[in-house]
This record gives C-alpha cells, structure tokens and sequence, in this order.
C-alpha cells in the first residue's frame, strides 16, 4: 500500500480516506483461525458493516505497524473460489474485485490451519494464480505440534514460489511480528508474475483473453471455464461476442473431454497439494488429546445426541431464567424515568408522547437486549467452539423426515431468541429450496417477543394446580413451545412437498474439532451483535411504538377530559387521603379508556371487531392485536392502555382486569377455549416487522415474505377460530 | 466397496468418484478426491450421516452420498 493511503488527521488516528483503509483481505477456510488472527492484528480498531445488498457481515478493520497503518478486510470463511454458498460468493467476489462497493484488495493474507493443511492448501492455490501478491499464516502451530505434526516452514515456502509463509499462534501472539513485518512487505509489493500450476488451463485462457478486452485478467478466464454458469462465466461469454457460450462450451470440451470441470480442477489441485503434503509435513495427524478424546466420546450416537439435549436445556435455562435480574433492572429504570417525567412535565401530549411513546417504546426494545445478548453469547460460543455442526450432524435424521437437512438445525435454534438472526443464518444452506423453506419454519420457533405474552395470559387464565407431578401453567408454555417447532416443521414438510418440490436436499457438512472458544473473538462479535440490535430493532420498535401512540392518544376528546375534570371536583369534596388518591387514579383511568375508545386506534378496532368475532374477541382485544402485527410483544403494552391501566401498572394488576373484562351482555371476554385461541394466535401469526423485511432481504422478493404473512396469520385465525368454537360446545 | 461400507479403525483410499452429481462435485472440492485417504469416525443414531476424517479433517455426509465413492483398504504402515 502507498503512502498517501494511510494520510492521518490528528484526532483518532482514523485514515481519511476511508475506502483505501480495506486493502488486504484476509482470506481462509472457515475455522482456521481467520477471524481470531484479525482480531488480532487489529484490535479494536475494526468497524462492522454490511455488504451492499445483503445481510453478510463485513469486517474492516487497520492494523498499525511501526509508522503505518494497513487496512485489513475480514471475508467470510470459503473453502474454494467456485463457491456455493452466499458468504463464500461474496468473499470471492471482493477477492476478484467483482463488488462495486469493495476495491479490489491489493494483497491477500490467507489464512491456513496446521492441522487443516489439506483443504488449506487447495485455497491457497487458486488463490495464487490471481494477480495479487499472496502471504501466508501459518495458524494453529502449538495444535499441530500437539497432535504430533510437524512443518517445515521454509519447504512449504519453496513450494509456493517463494512467499512469506509466516507460523503463529494468534492466540498467544507468538510468530505475530514477523508476520507484521511480512504483511508491511506485502502491502508494497508489485504484483507477482503468474505461476504456472496447470498449464493447459493456463494456456486456454491466455488464448481465449487475447479476443477479450485487456482489462479482463487471466484468472477471470480460467474461473469462467471451470464454474460453468456462474455470473463471471455469463460476462465473459457475453464479451465474447454471440457465440460466446458456445465458445466457452468448445473449449471446456478440448480441455476436460466429458469430465465436469470442477471434478477436474479438484482432483488436479488436490494431487499438487498431497504433493505438497508429503513434502512439508512429517508426521500423520493421531486422535490423542483429552479434546480429541471428548469428541469422540460425544461423537458416539447416543451419548452424543443426550449431550445435545442437555445443551439445549442450558441455553434455554440461561435464556429465559438468567436474563430476568437484568431485565427487571432495565424495566424499572424505564419505569422510573417514566415516572420522573409524568411528575416533572404537565400532563398532556408532550407527557404522555415521552412516557407512553418514547420511553416505553425505546424500554420494550431494551428490555429484550439482554435474552439477546445471553442467547447469541452461548450461539457464539457453540459455534466457537464447534459445537453447532455437531449439533447438525446428529440431527439431520430427524430433520430428513421433513424434507430438510441436519443444516436447518442451526436457524432454527437461533430463532428461539428471534427469527432474525435465526434466518440470516440460514445462509450456510447451499440449496434455495431447502434455504426457503428453512426461512419460512424459523418465524414459528417460540422468540423472545413471544414470551412476554405467553406469560401474560398463562398467568392470568390458566390454573396453577399440579398434573401429576407437573404444573399445568408450564405444561401449556411447553405445549405452545412445541406447538412452534411442529408448526414450523409441518410448513417445511408442506413446502418441500408442493411449491418447493425439488431432489431431497444432500448432507455435507466440514465438523471443526472442539476448542476452547477464544475471549476475544466472543465479545467482539457479542459486541457487534449488540450494536447491530439495538440500531437496527431499535429504530424499528421505536417507529412503531410512536405510531401506535400516536393513533391511540389522537383525537383527544375535550368532553371527556371536561368530565374527568368534573368528577374529579366532585371526588375532592367528598373524599379525601387515600381513598381521595383511589378514585382520582379511578377516574383517570376510566377517562384514558374514554379517550381511547374514540381513537383512531379505538375507531379501527370497532371496524375490525367484526373480522375477530367468531374468535370471541372485543374490540378492544382486537385493536390491541391490529396494534401488535409490527411487533407482537406491543400487544401486552396496548392491552394494558386498553384496560385503562396505563403504562406503569405492572402485569398483575392487568391481569386482574382481564379477567373482569365482560362483554355487552355481562359474559366474560377471556373465557378459556377464547385465552387459549389468542395464545395460538401468537404461536402462528408473523407479527414481527423485522422478521418480514429480514425475509424479504434474504430472498431476494417481496413474494416469500407476503405468502409467509398471509400464510401464518390464516393459520393462527384459524387455530384460534377452532379453539374458541370447539371449546365452546364443550 | 464404497465409502457407505467402511469399517472403524481401518484406513482406506478413494479410487475412484462417480462426479456427475454437482453435490459430489461440491464434495470433491472440499478434498474427497481420488488417493485421498479417509476412515469412519463415527455415524450418527439410526447410522446415518456418517462422519469421516480425512487428513485431519472431519467431514459428515448422508450414506447415499458416499456411495458415490469407490474405495479400497490403504496399504498397512503408511
């Protein structure tokens, strides 16, 4: 890299141009330690971003060394330029220059795993017949050693033409200031001259790019002829004129007869990597450590699938009983700064739009963050330390039966905490169809949001008596649970069974070794995973609770506060201490109902109540519904407006009101067969705006996410329409 | 025999892939390649996908899947 890339302003240190601070991208097979040797080189001097486009996390960050600084990108872990799965196309892409938004890098760090040289290699190789300059880090030296592996750093170097092979180990730091000094040597370096690892291949290309413009490089030919219908093999033919494919097809056929030409570049690469193997290391990996040995107790069908469940059962423990304190935390402070401002402000618009709109709308998005945060500690944790992919191994039977694979295990866990996360973590399916359909099972696994509701209602309706040695509210919370996961399987199956039909997905998964997962990289990603949360969910709650506000609160009826005024008067004649103190929160409250019955919100719940009838809801339970297709917990603070409660008022006391809720003929609304209607309700229905936009973001089209809305809302009216119908014969 | 027949704690060696399939073509980049070396490390309930290690490498795959892979037992003492 120049100089004048690496220009400072005084404060912070920052480079001022920002697009020239990624310039040497970090590249390697996923697990090899990748991200722990960024982490680092860079410290915290790093920044998270996105792909233009997509949801996949771009890590930039500088590494400062001596006087210079150099920009580092962090790319997706890949095991081969031809590539299958969003995050690998996207690193190829930066790497090949393909992204508008990315300049190409002037260098590449690839990144290779000593006890994983095999697929390492084979990266590194097609890495090097690009016309960039290549350096090499060697990680995971101590592991190797330990498992008896030894490599000759400098035979390896010779074996790749001559560049810097640098052994670490990041998480020590040992061997980082000579791969420091080697990455400052890189960054400078002219383009190396081509290597020649298949001359046939090479020599197609160099004549077929002699008929292309001068500005397409060799290895933009040599891919296009190996991934046969990928986009670059569409450019390239495309410039070749209207022959091109055909052209294309000729040349494949001269090349590699009627072998397909990804079999051949493996099989041709990974002879020269035995090769090289067989050359560099002189010992053969043996099963031995307590890790390895732990693993392969764990590998073991029945002790390993036991030990999943336990797993899960921690996580979820940790989740739902964990968070608590800290939550009560966040909801009392949210309540007492409500409280501080309806004291100190004039009641009115501007009181209520702080209290009701901004405070309790920013507090609902907070109150979730740590659920969040404990859930993605142990995501990130288990993937750290390689356990999801164990955990998808020993559940692709089950998931078979489904008509997906062990791969859709991984979303599916993350989607108990939110579906966000959860879908874009679908990305490591290759398939779209099993993608999809994976996508549209994740919104019906039980999230946090859910669970605010779940406990509002079981609280309140269902008995809290014993069946057997069981308690009845927990066995309806773990019914609603498992209603979620067979609702979401059963709408894969259905899928898979009609508009996604398609060959049974195949099953191929890389399982890392179990590690002890690294500090560092936990809590920079716990961290990014926190920024991203609060910026993205917050703005997205926060508009929405504003708009429900809003429509609740206008119009505001000068009568009814005139009559509020009235027999408040009145009270103060009459009464006066405690009792005085009762009746005025009283009238308040019976005012607040008035009021917001007249709203838009009440207006459009009237015109809506007919839809919700055969359901036995009131129109206050459906605006309190309609209300919540944003964000489905803003249910329990609409409800709480609606039963005249206000915001402060703790749930208790809401579910008292609940259950002296009556309908205009004196029955009670919230009769059971009605509470476990709404319940399934909340099960089945997409009332989630992020989840929505996520959806539609990771499929490209606006089609999967309004068929998941409409089919997910048809199935929680009519869950819920049988519940209240049956149970009313009953 | 396939790699759908291994038995534990013998080495065996990749003769020969049958590569029409694009999902074997995924697996042969990922280094299931002619003379690569693999044996059974485990296989999951109901025995099925199965878990081989290759040059220190864990890789899981579905028993139909590995039927698309000859092999024969390694020569002892490598």
């Amino acid at each position: 890299m120049s100089k004048e890339s690496v220009t400072r302003i005084a404060a912070g240190q920052i480079p001022v141009r920002r697009r020239s601070s990624a310039r040497i991208a970090v590249v390697g097979n996923p697990n090899s330690g990748k991200s722990t040797l960024f982490n680092r080189l860079t410290g915290m001097r790093q920044k998270t971003g996105n792909y233009p486009g997509v949801t996949v996390e771009k890590n930039v960050g500088v590494a400062r060394i001596g006087n210079t600084e150099i920009g580092l990108i962090d790319l997706p872990g890949m095991y081969a330029l031809s590539t299958h799965s969003l995050e690998e196309r996207i690193a190829a892409d930066v790497i090949l220059g393909r992204l508008s938004d990315a300049e190409r890098p002037v260098g590449i760090l690839a990144v290779i795993d000593a006890t994983h040289l095999y697929q390492g290699l084979y990266l590194v190789q097609q890495l090097l017949e690009l016309d960039l300059p290549v350096m090499v880090a060697l990680s995971m030296t101590d592991a190797a050693m330990a498992k008896g592996i030894r490599i000759d750093a400098d035979a390896l170097q010779r074996r790749l033409g001559g560049i810097a092979v640098c052994p670490i180990v990041a998480t020590t730091g040992q061997g980082l200031d000579a791969l420091r000094t080697a990455l400052q040597a890189l960054a400078e370096s002219p383009r190396p001259s081509l290597p020649n690892f298949w001359d046939e291949l090479s020599a197609a290309s160099e004549s077929l790019a002699g008929e292309l413009p001068a500005t397409v490089p060799r290895f933009e030919v040599e891919r296009a002829l190996i991934d046969v219908g990928s986009d670059l093999a569409g450019d390239i033919a495309a410039l070749l004129g209207p022959n091109g494919h055909t052209r294309l097809t000729e040349i494949r056929a001269q090349l590699f007869g009627s072998e397909p030409p990804l079999a051949r570049e493996a099989r041709h690469r990974y002879s020269w990597v035995r090769e090289v193997m067989d050359d560099v290391q002189t010992a053969v990996p043996t099963v031995s450590s307590v890790g390895s040995r732990f693993a392969h107790f764990l590998n073991q069908p029945v002790p390993g699938t036991i030990g999943l469940f336990v797993v899960m059962a921690v996580v979820f423990q940790a989740v739902f009983a964990w968070a608590t304190p800290l939550m009560d935390v966040i909801d009392n402070s949210t309540t007492l700064m409500s409280g501080f401002i309806a004291n100190n402000l004039p009641a009115g618009a501007l009181s209520s739009f702080i209290t009701d709109g901004v405070i309790a709308g920013v507090g609902s998005v907070i109150v979730f963050l740590p659920q969040i945060l404990i859930l993605f500690l142990f995501i990130i944790v288990l993937e750290d330390s390689g356990y999801l992919a164990r955990a998808a191994y020993l559940m692709d039977r089950t998931m078979r039966s489904v008509g997906l694979s062990g791969q859709s295990i991984i979303p599916m866990i993350s989607s108990f905490a939110c579906a966000v996360p959860g879908i874009m973590a679908t990305r490591v399916i290759p398939n779209r169809r099993d993608r999809i359909a994976t996508i549209l099972a994740a919104p019906f696994m039980t999230c946090s949001a859910r669970l605010p509701v779940y406990a509002l209602l079981i609280a309140a309706f269902v008995p809290n008596e014993k069946v057997g040695i069981l308690n009845l509210q927990g066995v309806v919370l773990f019914g609603l649970y498992m209603l979620g996961i067979v609702a979401g399987l059963m709408t894969a199956l259905l899928l898979r069974k009609t508009a996604l039909q398609g060959p049974k997905p195949t099953f191929a998964l890389m399982l890392p070794e179990f590690r002890r997962p690294n500090f560092q990289t936990v809590m920079v990603q716990l961290l990014g995973r926190a920024k991203i949360f609060l910026r993205r969910a917050g703005t997205v709650i926060f508009a929405v609770a504003v708009v429900v506000w809003a429509l609740a609160y206008f119009p505001r009826s000068a009568e009814i506060q005139a009559n509020l005024s009235q027999q408040q008067s009145m009270a103060a004649n009459r009464l006066s201490g405690d009792e005085l103190e009762i009746a005025f929160v009283q009238f308040e409250n019976d005012a607040a109902a008035l009021q917001l019955e007249q709203s838009f919100l009440g207006r459009a719940g009237k015109v809506i109540e007919p839809v919700f009838r055969p359901l036995g809801w009131d129109w206050k339970i459906s605006s309190a519904v309609i209300a919540s297709f944003p964000a489905r917990e803003v249910v329990v603070a609409v409800l709480g407006t609606v039963y005249a409660v206000g915001d402060e008022a703790d749930e208790a006391t809401l579910s008292e009101r609940l259950k002296l809720a009556r309908h205009a003929d004196g029955s009670p609304v919230f009769t059971l067969p009605m509470v476990i209607g709404l319940l399934i309700f909340y099960a089945c229905c997409l009332q989630c705006a992020a989840t929505i936009v996520v959806i539609k973001r990771e499929t490209n089209s606006w089609r999967w996410p309004i068929f998941a809305w409409v089919y997910m809302t048809g199935l929680g009216y009519f869950g819920a329409l049988l519940a209240y119908q049956w149970g009313q014969t009953l | 025999m396939t790699l759908a027949s291994l038995q534990r704690g013998r080495k065996y060696v990749i003769d020969d892939v049958n590569a029409a399939d694009p999902d074997v073509q995924r697996l042969m980049v990922l280094g299931l390649v002619e003379g690569a070396e693999v044996e059974l490390a485990s296989a999951a309930i109901g025995g099925d996908p199965l878990e081989f290690r290759m040059f220190g490498n864990a890789i899981s795959l579905r028993r139909e899947q590995a039927q698309h892979f000859a092999v024969s037992p390694a020569e002892q003492g490598e």
